[in-house]
């Protein structure tokens, strides 16, 4: 490796020094370039995209009107493995904290079925909202590539983590939530 | 983006197994290269492979130590694989500290062994900036250029493969180009100039790239907290190689 001489080191090094401090200024963030937050996107540090889906009792759940309580989106179907393996933390973690922290479970209908999943809810006793993506527009809005997916949301839509595949020890989800639920309404 | 790899039922998540990899491959090199630093291989091997295991044990202890109602009501968590329980900052220090007690126990030269793993942390370098590609985690600025790419719902700065090229320049820069090359002609003693050259390469880098990103966090004015960061490790960096350089003057 060959040696810089000795005398233009420290001249070169201040230089260095100098032209980074300017670099430093020169590409400060313009207000709002780096705030992913208003762009719906399936990633950290995006608005959560959203969408409008019938529950498996037929009602209708738009997310953005759950805005103000963080929410966790999770994507599954009932032949799933991890899926099924990560429910009944999910259901204790729901019967634990109630409306204080939502539970979407989007049932990937286009790759499962309507009477799968009912039946599947009602084996393991589920009482959190399960919603029906029959078009499958959920999961391509969500970039889903492997199920389980989940997204935990904070109380203004934003995507707090991403978790893909599964399942989700009890510990995950409770560490998630607190730190979802200690930020300021 | 490619973060999860398909196979038959096995859904691997590559942005993981990119950093795997590069360990792996880092490791392989390090040790091929550890006689060129004056350093012995298979104590690197035994070095780096100690603070790997500490750091994993220790990433997760100190998870736990955040958050430990959640595993009193769930132990077995303690033991699961998911890597979102752990913590990198808490796992990184335990990982240092395991390798400095192994370093001190086998009286380990310090700037030699720090020499000899530069090529691991150079080739970790480039797995992080592939993972970043895999996820599309570290995502770039919008822009217009014309290799800007459709990412997160606008055209963006590729910042990841400006990650992968600068990171693949700076391991190019701190190989060894031939047997012994590597010290000159100074003692056993003197070295520390790989490493120091790698840190403020890569400080160097950070900081240029920094201003392409997307996901930046700034200060009140938009300096980009990173840049500052980088900066402090440059000028430190700088200082520790012109040292460095110094005792090599004068002893070749």
């Amino acid at each position: 490796m060959k040696t810089l001489d000795k005398k233009y080191r420290l001249p070169l090094y201040f230089l260095i020094l100098l032209l980074s401090a300017a670099w430093i200024w020169v590409s400060a963030a313009p207000e709002g370039s780096t705030s992913a937050g208003e762009i719906p996107a399936p990633q950290e540090g995006f608005l959560a995209p959203d969408f409008t889906l019938e529950t498996l009792e037929g009602e209708l759940m738009t997310l953005s009107e759950l805005r103000g309580s963080p929410v966790l989106i999770n994507l599954w179907a009932s032949w799933c493995g991890p899926c099924r393996a990560e429910m009944p933390a999910m259901q204790r973690i729901h019967e634990k904290y109630g409306d204080e922290f939502i539970i979407l479970a989007v049932n990937a209908t286009h790759q499962d079925s309507p009477n799968a999943a009912a039946a599947f809810v009602s084996e393991l006793g589920l009482t959190f909202p399960i919603l029906l993506d029959h078009d499958g527009s959920v999961s391509t809005q969500y970039q889903l590539r492997s199920l389980p997916t989940s997204f935990f949301v904070n109380r203004d839509g934003i995507i707090e983590e991403v978790v893909i595949g599964g399942p989700m020890s009890e510990a995950l989800l409770q560490t998630r939530i607190e730190s979802l639920l200690e930020e300021a309404p | 983006m490619l973060p999860i790899l398909q196979i038959g039922p096995f859904a691997m998540q590559t942005p993981g197994l990119a950093l795997l990899l590069g360990i792996w491959l880092g490791l392989t090199l390090a040790e091929r290269l550890a006689p060129r630093f004056e350093a012995n291989a298979n104590e690197i091997y035994n070095l780096t492979f100690t603070a790997l295991i500490a750091g994993i044990i220790g990433a997760r202890l100190s998870y736990v130590l955040q958050y430990p109602d959640a595993f009193i009501n769930s132990p077995l968590s303690l033991i699961s694989l998911n890597p979102a329980l752990l913590d990198p900052i808490g796992g990184a220090v335990i990982g240092a500290f395991a390798a400095l007690i192994y370093g001190n126990r086998k009286k380990l030269p310090l700037w030699p062994t720090l020499d000899a793993l530069t090529p691991l942390l150079a080739v970790a370098a480039i797995a992080v900036g592939i993972s970043h590609i895999a996820s599309g985690d570290a995502f770039g600025m919008q822009t217009d250029l014309p290799w800007g790419i459709e990412l997160w719902g606008l055209k963006r700065h590729p910042s990841q493969i400006y990650e992968v090229i600068l990171a693949s320049f700076i391991l190019g820069a701190i190989l060894p180009k031939k047997e012994g090359r590597a010290l000159g002609k100074r003692g056993s003693m003197v070295g520390g100039r790989s490493f120091w050259l790698f840190l403020s390469l890569s400080a160097g880098a950070r900081l240029f790239l920094e201003g392409f990103r997307g996901d930046s966090l700034t200060l009140a004015n938009g300096m980009r907290i990173a840049q500052v960061i980088a900066w402090v490790v440059l000028t430190v960096s700088l200082w520790m190689l012109h040292k460095r350089q110094n005792v090599e003057d004068r002893t070749s």
